[in-house]
C-alpha cells in the first residue's frame, strides 16, 4: 500500500507514465487487430502474392498500383465525374423509391383490403428480376438516363414498400387500443403510434434498397453507358487498365459502405429508444 | 355522508347488460342481464372464475366493446364508446417504446389536445405521485415490470378521469412487487378520489383494495354476489377479519 502511494507520487511528478501510454496503445492496436486484422491481412497477402508473382500481376496488380490508379483518377477529376453521375443516377432512383414506397406502404399497411388485393401482384413484381426487365425499360424509355434511373427505381421500390407494409402491419394492436382509450382518432393514432412503430422496419427496407441500388447501378452502367463508375469498371477492363478497373471496383465498395453508414447513423438518431441497430 | 356520495362524480349504473361472442359459428354468452350500481368514488373489485366475463364487463365499461343488450350510464347519462371521464389500465403497461417515461405519461394529455408544456407539467406531477420522479428521462426498455406498470398508472391518472378501470393490472408482477403496488394503488385511489373498478383474479388483492367485491356467477344469468369489505384502511393482510373475508370469498369459488 505504502509502496503504491509513493509510486503514485513519483508518477505525478514525472507526468503520465510511459507504461500506461504503452498499455493503452497496445489495447487500441489489439482492438483494431481484432476488428480489421483479417482485412489488413487480406490486402497484405494480395500485395505480397502479386509482387512475388504467385498471382498473375496482369490480373491482380499489386495493391499499391491500384491505390495509385485510384489516386490519379480522383486527383485528375476523371473518376470524380464518374462518381457524380453514378451518385446522381442511384440518388434520383433511390429518392423516388423512398418518396413513393414509404407513403404507399404506410397507406397499404393500414387498409387490409388494399393490401390483400395488391399483395399477389407485388410478390410477382418483386420476384421478377429488375435486370430481366431492363431490356423492356430500354425499349420503353430509350438507352439514356431515364431507363437507367427507372431500372434502379424499380429494384429499390419493392424492398422499401414491402418493409413499410410489414412494419405497419406488425404494430402491436394493444398499443393502438391504448391510444384509442385516450380518445385518439385515426389520424392521431397513425401519427403517434403506427408511424413511429414502423420506423425500424422501414430502415431495414432502406438499407436493403441502398445495397440493391448500387448493384443495379453497376449493371445498368455496364450496358450502354459512357460514364459512371460501373462504366469505368468495364471500360478499364476493355482497355486492359487493370489497376484502374480495381480502383473503380473498390470505389463501388466504398460507396456501398458509405451509403450504409449514413443510414445506420440516421437510424441511430431516429431510434435512440431501441437497442438493436444492426 | 350519503348525500355527498350520491352527488359524487363517477357513478356507474349498469342495466340488463348482455354480451355474447360468436366463435366458429357458435354463440357464447359471456354476460347475461347484469345489473349493478357503482357509487361515485367507490372502489369495486370484480372477481370471477375464468370465462365469467369479468374482463368483458370492464371492456364494455371502457367502451372498447359494445353490449348486445342493456346499457351503461355514467352520472346518469347513457354512454356509447370511449370517453374522457374513463381511463383504462391494462395488464400489460402498453408503453410506447420510442417515448421516455415523461413522453409516455404525457401521451394521453397530448392526444387530447393539451399543449405540450402543460401536458409535461401535469405528467411530472403524476410521475412523482407513482414514485418515479428520477426516471422521467428513462426509456421503457430500461424499466422493470413494476416500474413500467407505474408509468401506465401515471398515464391513466394524468388525464384526470372520474373512473379508473383496471384490468388485472398487477397480474404479471412478482408477489413482492404486487403487494407494494397494491399499497400504492390504495394510496393513489384515496388521494385522487376516483371511482376505481378493478378486475382481478387475486382475491387478496380484491379484499385489500375494494369497498365491495363483485363475484360474477359461473352460470350465465345467475345472480351476482356483492360482498362489502368493512375494514379500515390501509388494510392489514394478516388481520383475522381480513383472513375471514378471504375465507368467505374462497368459499364462493368452492376453495378452501
Amino acid at each position: 500500500m505504502t509502496y503504491q502511494i509513493s509510486n503514485e507520487s513519483v508518477r505525478a511528478q514525472r507526468g503520465p507514465d510511459i507504461r500506461v501510454a504503452l498499455i493503452r496503445t497496445g489495447r487500441t492496436t489489439r482492438r483494431l487487430t481484432a476488428d480489421y486484422g483479417l482485412l489488413i491481412a487480406f490486402f497484405a497477402g494480395w500485395q505480397i502474392a502479386s509482387t512475388a508473382g504467385w498471382l498473375n500481376p496482369a490480373v491482380f496488380p499489386p495493391i499499391d498500383r491500384v491505390a495509385s490508379a485510384l489516386w490519379t483518377g480522383l486527383s485528375s477529376g476523371a473518376l470524380v465525374d464518374d462518381i457524380a453521375i453514378s451518385l446522381q443516377r442511384a440518388g434520383i432512383a433511390f429518392a423516388a423509391a423512398v418518396g413513393i414506397g414509404i407513403p404507399l406502404g404506410l397507406f397499404m399497411g393500414q387498409i387490409r383490403a388494399v393490401e390483400r388485393a395488391l399483395d399477389p401482384i407485388l410478390q410477382l413484381f418483386r420476384q421478377t428480376s429488375a435486370l430481366a426487365l431492363y431490356p423492356v425499360f430500354i425499349l420503353l424509355l430509350g438507352l439514356g438516363e431515364a431507363s437507367k434511373v427507372f431500372v434502379i427505381f424499380w429494384a429499390t421500390l419493392f424492398p422499401i414498400l414491402l418493409a413499410t407494409i410489414g412494419g405497419v402491419k406488425e404494430v402491436d394492436p394493444k398499443l393502438i387500443e391504448m391510444a384509442r382509450t385516450f380518445g385518439a382518432n385515426r389520424l392521431t393514432t397513425f401519427r403517434r403510434v403506427v408511424l413511429p412503430a414502423s420506423v425500424p422496419s422501414i430502415f431495414v427496407g432502406l438499407r436493403l434498397s441502398a445495397t440493391t441500388a448500387l448493384l443495379l447501378l453497376i449493371a445498368a452502367e455496364m450496358i450502354g453507358a459512357n460514364k459512371g463508375v460501373g462504366f469505368q469498371v468495364m471500360n478499364a477492363q476493355y482497355n486492359f487498365r487493370i489497376p484502374l478497373m480495381f480502383a473503380a471496383i473498390f470505389l463501388l465498395a466504398f460507396l456501398g459502405l458509405a451509403a450504409n453508414w449514413v443510414l445506420v447513423v440516421l437510424q441511430r438518431r431516429l431510434c435512440r429508444w431501441s437497442t438493436a441497430h444492426h | 355522508m350519503t348525500l355527498i356520495q350520491a352527488q359524487a362524480k363517477g357513478e356507474v349504473t349498469i342495466r340488463d347488460l348482455t354480451k355474447s361472442f360468436t366463435i366458429d359459428g357458435q354463440t357464447l354468452t359471456v354476460l347475461k342481464k347484469i345489473n349493478l350500481d357503482i357509487r361515485g368514488g367507490e372502489s369495486l373489485a370484480i372477481v370471477g372464475a375464468s370465462g365469467s366475463g369479468k374482463t368483458t364487463l370492464l371492456r364494455i365499461l371502457a367502451g372498447l366493446e359494445e353490449p348486445d343488450a342493456g346499457g351503461v350510464l355514467i352520472d346518469g347519462a347513457p354512454v356509447h364508446g370511449l370517453g374522457r371521464e374513463r381511463s383504462v389500465i391494462f395488464q400489460e403497461p402498453r408503453l410506447l417504446p420510442w417515448l421516455t417515461v415523461l413522453g409516455n405519461v404525457a401521451f394521453g394529455l397530448e392526444v387530447q389536445g393539451e399543449p405540450k408544456s402543460e401536458a409535461a407539467e401535469r405528467a411530472r406531477h403524476y410521475i412523482r405521485l407513482v414514485g418515479l420522479g428520477e426516471f422521467e428521462g428513462a426509456w421503457p426498455r430500461q424499466l422493470s415490470g413494476g416500474m413500467a406498470q407505474r408509468v401506465g398508472i401515471a398515464r391513466a391518472l394524468t388525464v384526470q378521469p372520474e373512473i379508473l378501470l383496471l384490468d388485472e393490472p398487477l397480474g404479471a408482477l412478482d408477489a413482492m412487487t404486487k403487494m407494494t403496488m397494491q399499497e400504492e394503488l390504495n394510496r393513489i385511489w384515496a388521494e385522487e378520489k376516483v371511482t376505481l373498478v378493478l378486475v382481478t383474479h387475486d382475491l387478496e388483492e380484491a379484499i385489500f383494495l375494494a369497498d365491495r367485491v363483485l363475484v360474477l356467477p359461473k352460470a350465465k344469468g345467475g345472480a351476482i354476489r356483492l360482498i362489502d369489505i368493512d375494514l379500515p384502511r390501509p388494510r392489514d393482510r394478516n388481520d383475522p377479519a381480513f383472513v375471514r373475508y378471504r375465507r368467505q370469498l374462497m368459499s364462493e369459488f368452492g376453495l378452501h
